[in-house]
């Protein structure tokens, strides 16, 4: 009787001790969620998202040359990275069962939980050194190494989910298999493919490391493609650092603006595919 | 006449042949980063190897100055951190995937499905879903963060009272400020959390119906059904996705900057938990710019890249085939 | 009978190490209805598979013997799979119209991606086909609704006229009406006996019934052999096998 209540009290304190691992885990969110908000909320007014950079520690300025920078980056790496990782995904999901497929599949598993530092050595030695200079071509090298795996990933999966009868009744018509590929297959699994998207676009206008390395930060607006530009998780890095009050609240507003978009860009793709079987892992 | 004909048979390649072809190109690409980055890496720091040979690894001066590099220091920062991730973040992970996968689900059937059972249902979908939007603040606001709110909580919470009662243990030692090994392990640990509790959570819902039946059938409590079935099942590949996570922790690099304190050379050994420290990854974030080119500097950062990918790369080849492993038998056991 | 439009000679057939069809030698005629019937596992999907080459595109597939379109060996040498498939259309048993294309589209499909552009050809072919799968009247004034919004008989009329439309001279049917209701059943039946008359069409099916109603010509299969052939009416009221005999009156399968 007595053993019974033990173990009751036992399965009572396992909940109660999982549901405060949760809390736990949700005061992070709660808290950076709250304090961008609260401090990075009096930073922004129209000249903070319309001018570019003020005088170093003294009020007035604003960031919209990292804004600029960060959707010319994202912009350009997605020129890239996007086009390399559909054809990847479709090459895995075609054609990809086989020891062959296996192994490049791995090595994506393998890229996509990468020390993004590494990825930025990598682009400075290729790009940075070959061009002379910190580029935003550089880093948009950088970012599109980090974005592919993510889009092979997603494409791979979507096309696996669209059903081989699809296939089939495209072979029956005569069609070619790249034809019905690109046309049919894709297309059926293009929302999958949409969402892989989205959320590398989100993942990669976080990313800061790699553009320490590449693109190197910059108080003016773009200037050219083999020429240092800013971006916004740079300039919040750089401001954070500084020890003025003002810099460090612009650093609160910059991820203010950052943060939103990275939650739209999530909740935005989450909520489009509510209850529907999408295992896009980031 | 009769013969047997296979599929391929040789012939001329046609339009699909070279759709093939072409987007294995594309899907190889990745062998070639892999090995890019290895070349660039290796090529990069022949000097340092050159120089120091394996004193590169076991020094702990660190003097661009004098042109003596030893890495150690950086090292060990980056296995103390990473293992103070685990050490946290791991259980709180796993605490979270049993709650989510296996009490949550039970609680949502007690609670019926009225008005009480639809409210347990959606704020536990908030929370799995707020769990895994963690995983999507970029890792420079989780910085921000932890410089200016963070490693208050933690100075004041953690390390202030660590101090005045364990002071004498040497792990302790030293006047606390905030800014060290501790905060940014903790904040690891933070950041950590989505990846190891999605995975934990993707295995124990594979764990196959019939073994937790077999424990229900026998009286066990919820909690014991989950020791019992679940958790021993699903071990391997919890395991794998702590494996994952230290690989996270690993090569994480602009939270742990802004809030490890950025020490050098020998002040960098984590001797404490409560003196400011520096990782592989912080170090090359904050010398690399300044590196003169013309030094041995630049090779020695390099060489620092080298290590930490090394690490990266073994730690994530052997988290991989764990999961992989654990998820291809469930699914290959469940047809 | 008039010439056979396609014929197969010691046809065989594999899935990686089992022999799924063995020397298979049928007759199918011209402006005919054959049907294909035998108990679940006689390959009679693989046969007609055969017929249009899209067995091989199962990995581990084999195939030995020839398969004859009026003269030619489509087995032989240098001759294109796909272009085969244009000539040989097939309707699958679940209907699969391609979910992201309007009605007009799927049944475009076929002649769009293989180049036709004119659109006045395509609207014509688009009208012609759908009136061939007595599905016009039904989605003339919805042509642009999603081929997913119909009903499932008229999924699979839509199915039957994007294989029309790529103007095939034979059309293989696999157990085409046996995700449907009767009422569907019944208008596609009476749509293959029109479609009889400007092609060859082959029907696979398990319902004996159905052979009995629409097919000119039946071919029993039993285990991957070809048992009994012969015109309907005289398969079933005087089989000349006895294994013929004991499937049509219900002693197995």
């Amino acid at each position: 009787m007595s053993n019974q209540s033990v173990r009751e009290f036992k399965d009572w304190l396992a909940f109660i001790i999982g549901g405060v691992c949760v809390i736990l885990a949700m005061i992070p969110l709660l808290s950076i969620l709250a304090d961008v908000v609260l401090r990075g909320l009096p930073a922004l007014n129209l000249e903070f998202l319309t001018s570019g950079p003020g005088v170093i520690g003294q009020p007035g300025g604003g960031i919209a040359n990292s804004i600029e920078g960060s959707l010319i980056l994202v912009g350009l790496t997605c020129l890239m990275g996007v086009p390399l990782g559909v054809i990847s995904g479709i090459f895995l999901s075609e054609f990809g069962d086989n020891k062959y497929g296996r192994f490049i599949r791995f090595l994506n598993d393998v890229l996509s939980e990468f020390p993004s530092i590494v990825v930025g050595i990598l682009a400075y030695s290729f790009v940075v050194l070959t061009v002379g200079s910190f580029s935003t071509i550089a880093g948009a090298i950088a970012l599109s190494i980090i974005m592919m795996p993510i889009v092979t990933r997603a494409t791979e999966e979507s096309l696996k989910l669209v059903p081989s009868s699809i296939r089939d009744a495209a072979a029956a018509l005569g069609i070619k298999k790249w034809r019905s590929t690109l046309s049919v297959v894709l297309s059926t699994g293009r929302n999958g493919v949409v969402t892989g998207v989205l959320l590398a676009i989100a993942r990669i206008a976080g990313e800061t490391a790699p553009l320490i390395l590449t693109v190197l930060g910059s108080q003016l607006f773009f200037s050219g493609l083999t020429k240092p530009v800013d971006a916004l998780p740079l300039r919040i890095y750089r401001l954070a650092l500084l020890p003025y009050a003002s810099a460090q609240q612009q650093g609160w507003g910059a991820a203010l603006v950052l943060i939103a978009i990275v939650l739209t860009l999530n909740i935005g793709v989450r909520l489009a595919t509510r209850g529907r079987m999408s295992s896009v892992r980031s | 006449m009769g013969e047997t004909r296979r599929m391929g048979q040789l012939r001329r390649p046609t339009s699909d042949d070279i759709f093939v072809i072409q987007s294995g190109i594309f899907a190889s690409a990745i062998i070639v980063v892999l090995v890019l980055t290895g070349y660039v890496l290796v090529s990069g720091s022949v000097p340092v190897w050159s120089k120091f040979g394996r004193g590169f690894l076991t020094g702990t001066t660190w003097s661009p100055v004098k042109e003596v590099f030893g890495a150690l220091p950086y090292i060990l920062g980056t296995i103390v951190t990473s293992l103070i991730a685990i050490a946290i973040g791991v259980p709180l992970s796993i605490g979270v995937a049993i709650f989510l996968s296996e009490m949550a689900p039970h609680a949502i059937r007690a609670a019926g499905s009225g008005v009480l059972g639809g409210l347990i249902r959606t704020m536990l979908r908030i929370l799995s879903s707020g769990i895994e939007l963690l995983a999507a603040v970029p890792s420079v606001i989780y910085g921000l963060w932890g410089l200016f709110v963070f490693r208050f909580w933690v100075l004041d919470y953690v390390e202030t009272p660590l101090s005045k009662y364990l002071g004498s243990v040497p792990v302790f030692s030293g006047t606390p400020f905030g800014l060290d090994i501790l905060t940014a392990g903790l904040i690891l640990a933070i950041m950590i959390i989505p990846t190891v509790s999605a995975i934990s959570r993707e295995v124990m819902t594979a764990v196959p119906l019939a073994q937790r039946e077999a424990a229900y059938s026998i009286g066990a409590t919820r909690w014991e059904v989950i020791r019992i079935s679940v958790l021993g099942y699903a071990r391997s590949g919890i395991f794998g996705a702590a494996i994952l996570g230290l690989g996270r922790a690993v090569g994480e690099t602009m939270a742990v900057t802004m809030v490890i304190g950025n020490a050098i050379g020998a002040q960098a050994i984590p001797s404490s938990l409560f003196r400011p420290g520096q990782t592989m990854s912080s170090l090359i974030a904050n010398e690399f710019n300044e590196a003169d080119p013309t030094s041995l500097h630049p090779a020695a950062l390099i060489g620092v890249g080298l290590v930490l990918f090394m690490f990266a790369i073994t730690i994530n080849v052997l988290a991989q085939l764990l999961v992989w492993r654990v998820l291809k038998i469930k699914s290959g056991s469940v047809e | 009978m008039e010439r056979p439009k396609v014929r197969t000679e010691a046809l065989n057939a594999w899935y990686g190490t089992n022999h799924v069809l063995k020397n298979l030698s049928l007759d199918m005629s011209e402006h005919a209805i054959t049907a294909i019937i035998g108990p679940s596992g006689c390959g009679k999907s693989t046969f007609i598979r055969c017929l249009n080459r899209m067995h091989e595109l199962v990995t581990h597939s084999k195939t030995s013997g020839k398969v004859i379109l009026d003269d030619t060996d489509i087995y032989s040498r240098g001759i294109d799979a796909v272009s085969i498939r244009r000539k040989v259309g097939m309707v699958f048993q679940k209907p699969n119209p391609f979910p992201t294309m309007s009605v007009y589209d799927n049944v475009a499909a076929g002649l769009k991606l293989n180049g036709m552009r004119n659109l006045e050809k395509l609207d014509r072919a688009v009208k012609r086909s759908l009136e061939q799968a007595a599905l016009w009247d039904e989605v003339r004034d919805s042509l642009f609704a999603s081929g997913m919004s119909l009903s499932g008989g008229q999924q699979q009329r839509l199915c039957i006229a994007r294989a029309l439309a790529v103007e095939p001279e034979v059309i293989l049917m696999d157990e085409p009406c046996s995700a449907l209701d009767p009422i569907a059943t019944a208008k596609i039946e009476g749509l293959m006996t029109n479609l009889k008359e400007q092609y060859t069409v082959v029907i696979v099916t398990h319902n004996m019934q159905q052979a009995a109603r629409v097919a000119d010509y039946t071919a029993f299969l039993y285990l991957g052999e070809l048992v009994e052939y012969g015109e309907t009416t005289q398969l079933f009221e005087n089989p000349k096998n006895e294994l013929t005999e004991r499937y049509i009156t219900g002693k197995f399968g």
